[in-house]
């Protein structure tokens, strides 16, 4: 039981991004994937997820020893992958609650609703830990929320379908302190034995409140180091250009 | 001559639609002569032409009146049918149901006291006043003038709802009109004239029961008084071979508040013609509209928001969700007279495109005589979002579903605009069939 990636190569036309990437997450584990603009870290959550405008040119994608590249996107949600996004959509018209109980439809056999009743009652108790007010539940996906309201709503997501696997692409990205704390809270609140967690950033502030297991660097396409916690405490106290010249050279 | 020999006679257009027989001892002269004067304007005018610029996009041809006779009378078997399919709302003012241009059914014990909601043929008889100086006053100028006097000519069904000075009728008036036969003819006509103050809601259905190419020409009145509201829908859903011209003529007068929602789902080619004369001070009206065309189905919108006095305002949000081959036609046009300062106007149509092959044609206008006016105009057209899409199916929901629910969100826009209540709810109900069949 794991996501493993394996010689990922992927590109978009002309330009190939990921070049042989490999990485194992296991049930239980966060892992941090960090690394510059441009090293590819938002393709590999793109690619993960079956974004069309990324082709895979060669490797493997196993869930759970499943390989999910051939799968849409729709199935690979289902299969227990869950991407939070750095940039959520806006989907005007379809209120948040009406879109999740589709997405928990979807998880159940053909013809089979969801419980209102319970379905409010989790959502209700998933929106109070993450201080969402109650009227996000009938205000349009993502509809003019403010970064952190929309980055709290893609937790609040994952809280609710509860996937195997969870990548949080740049979720500190436009948050203030206190949004991140309570996102971070979140997250955390979610973290079990049977959760294996891929936490992307570009800074290693996140990493104060999301604690990973494993630190990765990536760099033009390729995971060019990893290491404990303590590599994301060496990247705080040392600067961030410094693992970057550190991993050319390593990479040369 | 009797009504048979006549109908066995080509009319002189060339047209198989036939000359309408009325019954004359019943009655009133005015009507007739207006009705016979119309039937001659029928014939003597050409149909529209391709070059008409009201038809640009479309064609009258769309509208196959060689084909059609009136409706015949109901069989007991018709009616039948058509009351067991009438689902219509629970809180209602009062209800009519009509099957070929034949009441069938009505219901007006809930109705306030004072106001007068009856059929079309009770009206020509009781309130001949009233209708003289509001049953269709205003010049045709959006293209279907012929079609107009072709309904005046035929016109004998639907329902007239006069609503007197500060009167409120909280819950809507229903009309249900039903055609059955093969290339049956129908011509529902609604008059809704409010007095100071006044309110009311009113709501029309156009539906087949069975045959082929049915033909719905219908009209409604709408008439403001000094500080009444109006909500008004036409609500079509035809057979798909079937054609339909709905043409809509609204007048608010001194802070009137008019709100007319169009909303088409069925018929082969449908077309709508809604006018909104800003006659008063502080005046407002809202257009709206939502379509939902599949296979080949054109729909076809014309629109005019004529600012006439200060201090009015129009919003029209018209919205298409295009399937398959599907086309949709919209041509709008905002005119401010000169005198009608401080206008709003604004006028927006959306269309989401859900096919390669289906068409969008937009043309937005404006003509502008006064000073400090604020108006906009906007057309937008394109497919749905593949980042909303993939943003969906990124949460497991299958394509087809995801698109299902971005085009319900789409039209929410207009429908919540619209109000809510369980007219809403029934309307919001009818789409989502349509969108099941769309798939």
């Amino acid at each position: 039981m794991s996501l493993e990636i394996k010689a990922l190569h992927a590109q978009i036309p002309g330009r190939e991004i990921l070049k042989g990437l490999n990485l194992t997450i296991n049930p239980g584990e966060v892992h941090a994937i960090m690394g510059p603009n441009g090293s590819g870290k938002s393709t590999l959550s793109k690619v993960l997820c079956g974004h069309e405008d990324y082709e895979v040119t060669s490797g493997e994608v196993l869930l759970d020893g499943e390989n999910i590249l051939d799968m849409e996107v729709d199935a690979r949600s289902r299969a227990g992958l869950f991407l939070a996004f750095q940039y959520p959509h806006e989907i005007p018209g379809v209120s948040n609650a009406n879109f999740l109980r589709a997405a928990l439809k979807a998880r159940l056999p053909k013809g089979e609703d969801i419980d209102a009743v319970k379905f409010y009652k989790q959502l209700y108790a998933r929106m109070d830990q993450l201080e969402m007010d109650r009227s996000f539940t009938s205000r349009s996906v993502n509809e003019g929320f403010s970064g952190g309201e929309k980055k709290r709503n893609e937790i609040l997501q994952l809280m609710m379908l509860e996937p195997k696997y969870a990548i949080l692409d740049e979720t500190d990205s436009g948050l203030d302190i206190d949004a991140l704390k309570i996102v971070s809270r979140g997250v955390n609140a979610m973290r079990s034995e049977n959760r294996g967690f891929l936490v992307i950033t570009h800074y290693q502030r996140l990493l104060n409140y999301i604690q990973p297991d494993i630190v990765h660097v990536l760099k033009d396409g390729r995971i060019v180091k990893t290491g404990g916690k303590e590599l994301s405490l060496e990247l705080e106290e040392r600067g961030y250009d410094w693992v970057t010249d550190e991993s050319l050279v390593a990479a040369a | 001559m009797s009504a048979e020999a006549i109908s066995e006679q080509p009319s002189p257009s060339g047209l198989e639609i036939t000359v309408p027989v009325r019954d004359e001892k019943n009655t009133p002269g005015w009507f007739l002569a207006r009705a016979e004067a119309a039937w001659t304007e029928f014939q003597k005018l050409p149909m529209p032409g391709i070059k008409d610029e009201n038809w640009r996009y479309s064609s009258s041809k769309k509208i196959e009146l060689a084909d059609h006779t009136p409706a015949a009378a109901p069989t007991a078997a018709n009616t039948a049918a058509a009351l067991a399919a009438t689902q219509g709302l629970k809180e209602r003012a009062a209800r009519f149901v009509f099957v070929n241009d034949v009441l069938v059914e009505s219901d007006t014990a809930n109705l306030p006291a004072g106001v007068v909601c009856v059929t079309f043929a009770d009206a020509l008889r009781d309130h001949g006043e009233v209708l003289k100086q509001h049953f269709m006053q205003r010049e045709m100028t959006l293209g279907s003038a012929k079609f107009a006097a072709l309904h005046l000519a035929h016109v004998k069904a639907g329902v007239v709802v006069i609503v007197p000075k500060n009167v409120a009728i909280e819950k809507p008036v229903e009309i249900f009109h039903w055609v059955v036969g093969d290339h049956a003819a129908i011509f529902p006509h609604t008059l809704v004239v409010t007095g100071d103050n006044a309110e009311v809601s009113v709501v029309d259905h156009y539906r087949s029961l069975e045959g082929e190419g049915g033909l719905s020409i219908a009209i409604a009145d709408l008439v403001g008084g000094r500080g009444s509201k109006i909500t008004y829908a036409a609500c079509q859903e035809l057979a798909d071979d079937a054609q339909a011209l709905h043409l809509s003529s609204i007048v608010a007068g001194r802070d009137a508040a008019v709100k007319s929602f169009q909303v088409q789902l069925g018929a082969s080619f449908s077309r709508s013609e809604s006018v909104s004369d800003l006659i008063g001070e502080g005046s407002r009206s809202d257009m709206l509209s939502v379509s939902l065309p599949i296979g080949e189905q054109v729909v076809d919108q014309r629109t005019l928001q004529n600012h006439k006095a200060p201090h009015a305002s129009s919003d029209l949000l018209y919205k298409n969700a295009l399937y398959g081959k599907s086309r949709s036609i919209f041509s709008g046009l905002i005119t401010v007279d000169e005198g009608a300062h401080y206008t709003d106007a604004y006028q927006t149509c959306r269309n989401l495109l859900n096919s390669n092959e289906a068409e969008a044609t937009s043309l937005p206008g404006l003509e502008i005589s006064a000073d400090q006016v604020k108006c906009s105009h906007g057309a937008t057209s394109g497919p749905i979002s593949d980042e909303e899409l993939f943003y969906l199916k990124a949460r497991g929901i299958s394509d087809s579903e995801s698109r299902k629910l971005i085009i319900e969100g789409f039209l929410a826009g207009v429908i919540e605009r619209f109000g809510n209540g369980e007219l809403l709810d029934t309307l919001v109900a009818r789409i989502d069939e349509k969108l099941e069949r769309a798939e």
